[in-house]
């Protein structure tokens, strides 16, 4: 049967046969720098275009449909144009800041991909904090963008950078309290234990409608932490031309892109791992047959599957609803949110105690 | 009675935009919906709403005749001046001077195609075609004369 795990193995096997230790950790190093940059560059271009595509049909047009079949390389051709574009830094800008901006936006989308399972065995980094590692790492993000949006001497950057700093500091915390409800359940922070928990059935299903709730509040905080649709008051093409980014050119402006669309991956491949048991196919607890027949479909395209399925999702709530005031934001979040994670924590706390769960 | 109503605006909340996500949805899943038209492709079987406004034209029948008066009516209303109406006298039979249209000039170049014109027209000698590839290489090719050469009112038209 088809299996990531089995070929990773084999690889390490191999050079670790073949060469001294040292070199050999080096050289798996780079592999996976190599393999992360590849899924980095894949994609940015796949979501790009499934964004265009998926807009296009829910607002009753075509999308983009000219270059390859079916429009397959038009992302292709608009990276290249962004390649050859200037990157051009403005007067009085802070040079220095204003450079490392994207990157530092780029290096935190990265380093999320650390801990996260792509299927059964292939995983970069299982640490026993996963969770929290993941809760830690994603918050950095938001100081690349205030650096970009000072840095860029502009007052619609500032401003736009201001509002996502204000959006990221208070939707980490129903994002937070939802990640808890899942780890309260399973007992443990680490990713893999996490997945294995959910091996009679994943925890959408065993856990309830509490759980139902956490997943719908995790959904939201995602979708604002990633800054996107409704709650896209950072770039705010109406009001701030484009927020934070609008002083960045060329590949700059891309890498801001590509971030953007990592992020999206890494928050519902994270969504996907707690509530809907990551590479783990579906599996009901007590039907052996059915159990058997799933395992057939390799890990990876579970995980890809379910990802997938909730980058549509957010994708969809991109293009129905309307942007949110800034009061409005706030208030869902203070008001509405945090207080429903807040008793929805209790009563996963309790339904875990009495063991309530299947 | 606080929580009632804190609970009613979850619900409520959630309720609206689902609705929302129903209707978006359903277009996603039906590309039967989709009214983009791929223009230099399907130049043959353009499907143009019924609404939709080109140029202003004047309608002729098979005896060359038009419904037009000359009463200037859709010079007034245009609202900035693309037709220019120049009349003459005829003579009718019974010897009597009647107004009648010399030449309907129409300035494509200015017309914003707002249809005030059509609405002003009492007699309905003008309309709204569905032509609109009006690219030439010369502004005065813009300038039309409406009424075809040799053209004349139709009887009992007043």
């Amino acid at each position: 049967m088809f299996s990531l795990a089995h070929i990773t193995q084999i690889i390490h096997d191999w050079l670790y046969s073949s060469f001294d230790p040292t070199l050999a950790l080096i050289i798996e190093c780079a592999i996976v720098i190599l393999v992360a940059i590849g899924i980095f560059a894949v994609l940015g271009l796949v979501l790009v275009l499934m964004e265009r595509k998926v807009a296009a049909h829910i607002q009753i047009r075509l999308g983009p449909n000219r270059v390859g079949p079916g429009g397959m390389f038009q992302t292709v051709a608009d990276t290249l144009k962004l390649i050859m574009k200037e990157g051009l830094t403005p007067d009085l800008a802070d040079k220095f800041l204003f450079n490392l901006a994207p990157f530092l936006v780029m290096i935190v989308a990265m380093l999320l991909l650390a801990p996260i399972a792509f299927a059964k065995g292939v995983q970069i980094w299982d640490i026993n904090i996963g969770v929290l590692y993941i809760s830690a790492v994603s918050s950095l993000s938001v100081i690349g963008i205030l650096m970009a949006g000072w840095a860029s001497n502009n007052k619609y950057s500032l401003l736009g950078a201001m509002r996502s700093g204000a959006q990221i500091v208070s939707y980490e915390l129903s994002a937070g309290f939802s990640i808890l409800t899942i780890v309260v359940l399973t007992g443990s922070l680490r990713l893999s234990d996490i997945i294995a928990s959910q091996e009679n059935g994943w925890w959408i299903f065993k856990g309830h409608i509490p759980v139902i709730i956490a997943f719908i509040l995790f959904i939201i905080a995602a979708t604002a932490e990633t800054n996107r649709a409704p709650f896209d008051l950072a770039e705010a093409e109406s009001e701030l031309t484009a927020g934070f980014h609008t002083e960045y050119s060329g590949m700059r402006f891309a890498l801001f892109f590509l971030a953007e669309y990592i992020n999206i991956f890494i928050v519902c491949a994270i969504g996907a791992t707690l509530f809907l048991g990551g590479w783990m196919p579906l599996h009901i607890g007590g039907w052996e047959g059915f159990n058997h027949l799933m395992d057939y479909i390799p890990s990876s395209f579970w995980f890809i599957g379910k990802t997938f399925f909730l980058i549509f999702l957010i994708m969809w709530f991109r293009w129905t609803f309307p942007r949110l005031r800034v009061d409005q934001l706030l208030n869902l979040e203070w008001k509405y949110l945090l207080p429903i994670s807040l008793i929805n924590l209790l009563l996963v706390t309790v339904i875990a105690i009495m063991g309530w769960y299947f | 009675m606080f929580l009632k109503d804190y609970i009613t605006d979850v619900y409520k909340a959630v309720r609206s935009l689902l609705t929302g996500m129903k209707k978006t949805g359903y277009y996603f899943v039906h590309p039967s919906e989709i009214i983009t038209q791929q223009y230099p492709e399907n130049r043959h079987d353009l499907n143009l709403p019924e609404r939709f406004r080109g140029e202003v034209v004047m309608s002729h029948d098979e005896n060359n005749e038009h419904a037009c008066t000359g009463c200037t009516a859709c010079e007034l209303a245009c609202p900035n001046g693309t037709i220019k109406i120049i009349t003459k006298f005829d003579i009718t039979p019974e010897g009597k001077k009647k107004k009648a249209i010399d030449t309907f000039i129409y300035h494509l170049e200015l017309c914003t195609m707002c249809n005030l014109c059509v609405q002003a027209c009492p007699t309905d000698a003008i309309k709204m075609s569905q032509k609109f590839e009006h690219s030439v290489y010369d502004r005065s090719r813009l300038t039309k004369k409406l009424n075809q050469p040799g053209s004349k009112i139709r009887e009992g038209v007043e």
